[in-house]
C-alpha cells in the first residue's frame, strides 16, 4: 500500500529526514518510535502533502501511485488520513459540517452521491458511540476549546467518520487519560481490516498493549535505525533509544 | 476644487427649488433645512485633510453633480428585490428612490397607537407628530452629510412604538435605488426610530440597488429609546456597484434600556457608516455588531462612537471586515466615558480578513476616559486566513479554494449567528456565500 524509498527531507537549510525506508501493505499496523526531534511527525505530515516541506530525493508510492505528485486533498481522496500530533482549531465551523464537508468532498471526488443529512446523522452517531464522544463536542467549532484528550479523540472521530485507507496517527495516545487511551485503541482497533494499513507514531507502549503492532520502527535523525516485532517496543520501554542513537555513524548528520 | 464648487451649486440650486416647492411647510422644518444648508454651505464636503476623513476620499462623490432622483414607477424587478431579506414582517415599507411607495408596502393589522409610516406624509398631514423629534438628536454639525441630509428633508420612515407595547414581527424598511438609465441621482432617506418606554421592536433597514449607474444614498436614522426599552436594529447594505453609500444612524438610549445593532456592508463602491450610540441613562445596554465583505475596488469606512453618559451602562462591539482584491476597509471606533459615568463596562474588538495581499485595513480604536470606575477592553486584528487550518481541512480531503472559503465563512460565523430574524440571517449567509469560491456547495454543506 504505500512504499517509502530513500526519503530526504528539508525544511529551509535543515535536513530533517535523511534516507527513510519503508513498507507498509494492507492490513498491517506499524508503529514508528524515537526521540524527540528525529523527524517522525516531519514524516507523518510530509505523508498527508504538507507543503512547506521539501523532499529533495527519495520517492513516496501509494497503492502504486507517485504520492508526491498529489496534494493534500487528493490524498485524502485516495484514502489517506493524518491524525496530527497537535489539531488544529477552526474558528465558527461546526464539527459536523466540517466533518460532513470532508466526507462529501471525499465521495464527490470518487463520483459517489453526496451523503443526505439523515444518513450523515446516523453515521456520526455510530462514531460518537464507538469513540464515547460527548455529543456536545459535535456542535462546538472544530477544536476550539477542546482539551487536549477531546482533540485527540476527536483526530481518531473524523478517522472513524471519513474510513480511510492508511491511518496515519502521529501521537494520539499523547494527553489522553487511561480510560480514554482504552476508547481510542477500541476505535482504533475496530477499524483494522485486511483492507486498511495503520501507522501508528508514539512514544510510548502503552498504546500498543492495546494496538498492537506488527512492526516497530525506530526513527532517529531522520533514518530508520531499526526494525522489529513488537517486542522491539518493550525492548525500548526499558532500556531508551541510547544504544541505538549513539550507534549511528556521526558523518551522516553532517554529510 | 473648482468641480466641487460646481457640485456644490448645484446642491444649492436644487435645495432652492425644494425650498420654493415647500412653502406650505412648517415654519420648523423649513428653518431647520434653511440652517443645514447654509451649514453644508459653509462647510462643503469634507476631505481628507480632515481628521475623519483621512482615508475616505470623497472628492469623486463631490464632484458629481446628482440629480433629484427620478420618480420612477416600480417594475417586477423592484418587487422581488425589496423583498430581499424576507421574512414575516409586522410592516414593510419600501422607498423607492427615496420616496414611499404604497404600492410595494404593505402594513399588517396592529396596535392602533403604533405609528409606522412615511414622513412626507406625516410632514404633511401631522408635522407637530416628529416637530420635537426630528433633527433632535443627530448633531447635524458633526457631519457635512448629515447638515446635506437635514437640508433636502423630505421622506423616510417614521416608526413609534407606545410605551409598553411589543411588536413581535420585524418591520422591514426597504431603500430601493433603480436609475433605469437615467443621470446619477442622489436620496436623502431620513428616518425617525421612537421606541417609547418598556417596548420592543425590531427595524431592519435594508438599501438595495439595481443596475450598473452610480448614485450616491445619504440616509440619517435618529433612533430614541425610551426607558427599559428593547431595540433590534439592522442594517443591510447591499446598494448597486458604483453606489455611494454614507449612512448615519444616530442612537439615543435612556435608562435601562437594551439596543441592538448590526450593519452588514456588501455593496456599493464607496462605503461610510457613521454609527453614534449615547447611553444617556443609568443601566443602559448597547451590543453593535459589524461585517463588511468586500473586493475589487471597494471602500468600506465604519466609524463608530459609544457615549457612556451616565454610569452603570455596557456596550460591547465586534465589527469584522473580510476584503478581497484592491478593497480598503477603515475602522474607528471611539468610546467616551463621561465624567460620572462610573461602572462603565465596555468592550470593543475589530478583526479584519485581508484575502488579498493587495487589500489594506486601518483600524483604530480611540478612547476618552474621563471617569475612574471604569472596565474597557479593546482589541483589534488584521490578519490572513491561518494556513495551519487551510492543510488541516485539505489533509480531510477539502479542495484549497473550499479550504479557504469555510474559514472565512468561520470567521464571519459569529456575527451571522446573532443576527436573530431568520429571513435576515439567511440572507446574510447567502450573500456572503455568493461571494465565497464554491458558496454554492458551502452552503448545502455549513447549513
Ligand atoms: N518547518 C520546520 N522548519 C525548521 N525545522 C523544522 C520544521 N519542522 C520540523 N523541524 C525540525 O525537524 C526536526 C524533526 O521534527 P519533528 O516534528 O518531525 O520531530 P518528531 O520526531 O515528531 O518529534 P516529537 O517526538 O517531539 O514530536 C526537529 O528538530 C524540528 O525542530
Ligand atoms: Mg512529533
Amino acid at each position: 500500500m504505500l512504499e517509502i524509498s530513500d526519503l530526504h527531507v528539508r525544511s529551509g537549510d535543515t535536513k530533517i529526514l535523511n534516507g527513510v525506508d519503508l513498507t507498509v501493505r494492507k492490513g498491517e499496523i506499524h508503529s514508528i518510535m524515537g526521540p524527540n526531534g528525529s523527524g517522525k511527525s516531519t514524516l507523518a505530515q510530509v505523508l498527508a502533502g504538507r507543503e512547506d516541506y521539501q523532499v529533495t530525493r527519495g520517492t513516496i508510492a501509494y497503492k502504486g501511485e507517485d504520492l508526491l505528485e498529489c496534494s493534500p486533498e487528493e490524498r485524502a481522496q485516495a484514502g489517506v488520513f493524518l491524525a496530527f500530533q497537535y489539531p488544529v482549531e477552526i474558528p465558527g465551523v461546526s464539527n459536523t459540517y466540517f466533518l460532513r464537508a470532508a466526507l462529501n468532498s471525499i465521495r464527490v471526488s470518487r463520483s459517489q452521491e453526496e451523503v443526505d443529512a439523515l444518513d450523515f446523522l446516523n453515521l456520526v452517531r455510530e462514531k460518537t458511540r464507538l469513540l464515547k464522544m460527548d455529543e456536545s463536542l459535535l456542535t462546538r467549532p472544530v477544536n476550539e476549546g477542546f482539551s487536549g484528550g477531546e482533540k485527540k479523540r476527536n483526530e481518531v472521530f473524523q478517522m472513524a467518520v471519513l474510513e480511510p485507507d492508511l491511518c496515519i496517527m502521529d501521537e494520539t495516545d499523547s494527553g489522553l487519560d487511561i480510560d480514554a487511551l482504552k476508547v481510542v485503541a477500541h476505535g482504533v482497533n475496530a477499524m483494522r481490516s485486511t483492507e486498511r494499513a495503520i501507522i501508528v507514531v508514539t512514544h510510548y507502549q502503552r498504546l500498543l498493549n492495546y494496538v498492537v503492532p506488527d512492526f516497530v520502527h525506530v526513527l532517529a535523525r531522520g533514518r530508520i535505525v531499526r526494525s522489529g516485532g513488537k517486542e522491539l517496543a518493550l525492548e525500548l520501554e526499558e532500556r531508551g533509544y541510547a544504544g541505538l542513537v549513539q550507534d549511528r555513524p556521526q558523518a551522516v548528520a553532517g554529510a | 476644487m473648482k468641480v466641487a464648487r460646481k457640485s456644490l451649486d448645484s446642491y444649492l440650486e436644487r435645495f432652492n427649488r425644494l425650498d420654493d416647492a415647500s412653502s406650505d411647510s412648517p415654519a420648523w422644518l423649513s428653518r431647520l433645512r434653511r440652517e443645514a444648508m447654509l451649514r453644508f454651505a459653509d462647510t462643503g464636503f469634507p476631505t481628507i485633510a480632515d481628521e475623519d476623513w483621512r482615508y475616505t476620499n470623497v472628492a469623486p462623490l463631490a464632484a458629481t453633480a446628482f440629480e433629484t432622483a427620478p420618480a420612477t414607477p416600480p417594475d417586477g424587478h423592484c418587487r422581488t428585490e425589496s423583498l430581499a431579506a424576507g421574512g414575516s414582517a409586522a410592516a414593510h415599507c419600501v422607498f423607492l428612490n427615496g420616496r414611499y411607495c404604497a404600492e410595494l408596502s404593505r402594513l399588517e393589522e396592529m396596535d392602533r397607537q403604533v405609528r409606522i409610516g412615511s414622513l412626507a406624509a406625516i410632514l404633511r398631514e401631522s408635522p407637530e407628530e416628529v416637530e420635537d423629534h426630528l433633527a433632535r438628536y443627530v448633531e447635524a454639525e458633526r457631519h457635512p452629510f448629515v447638515a446635506l441630509n437635514t437640508a433636502f428633508i423630505e421622506d423616510g420612515a417614521v416608526v413609534r412604538v407606545p410605551d409598553g407595547v411589543r411588536i413581535p414581527d420585524p418591520i422591514h424598511l426597504v431603500f430601493l435605488s433603480t436609475g433605469n438609465g437615467g443621470p446619477a441621482f442622489v436620496t436623502h432617506p431620513r428616518n425617525l426610530i421612537l421606541a417609547g418606554a418598556g417596548s420592543e421592536c425590531s427595524v431592519v433597514e435594508h438599501y438595495v440597488g439595481v443596475g450598473e449607474k452610480p448614485y450616491f444614498s445619504n440616509p440619517v436614522t435618529e433612533v430614541a429609546v425610551g426607558e427599559n426599552a428593547r431595540l433590534d436594529h439592522y442594517r443591510l447594505q447591499e446598494e448597486s456597484p458604483a453606489a455611494h453609500h454614507v449612512s448615519t444612524l444616530e442612537i439615543r438610549q435612556e435608562s435601562n434600556s437594551v439596543a441592538r445593532t448590526m450593519s452588514a456592508d456588501l455593496g456599493g463602491r464607496l462605503t461610510r457608516n457613521d454609527l453614534n450610540v449615547v447611553l444617556g441613562g443609568e443601566g443602559a445596554d448597547a451590543a453593535l455588531d459589524g461585517i463588511f465583505v468586500v473586493s475589487g475596488e471597494q471602500l468600506v469606512d465604519n466609524h463608530t462612537r459609544i457615549e457612556h453618559a451616565a454610569p452603570h451602562c455596557g456596550s460591547r462591539e465586534i465589527y469584522k471586515g473580510i476584503l478581497g482584491g484592491r478593497s480598503r476597509g477603515v475602522f474607528r471606533g471611539r468610546i467616551v466615558v463621561h465624567p460620572g459615568a462610573q461602572k462603565t463596562d465596555s468592550v470593543q474588538t475589530n478583526n479584519n480578513l485581508l484575502l488579498s495581499d493587495r487589500a489594506l485595513v486601518n483600524t483604530k480604536p480611540q478612547l476618552e476616559i474621563y471617569a475612574d470606575e471604569v472596565k474597557c477592553t479593546h482589541g483589534a486584528t488584521i490578519g490572513q486566513l491561518d494556513r495551519e487550518a487551510i492543510f488541516y481541512m485539505r489533509s480531510r480531503g477539502i479542495d484549497e479554494d473550499m479550504a479557504r472559503s469555510i474559514l472565512t465563512y468561520g470567521f464571519a460565523e459569529d456575527v451571522i449567528r446573532r443576527v436573530r430574524l431568520a429571513g435576515l440571517r439567511d440572507r446574510l449567509s447567502s450573500l456572503l456565500f455568493d461571494r465565497l469560491p464554491q458558496g454554492s456547495f458551502l452552503r448545502k454543506a455549513l447549513t
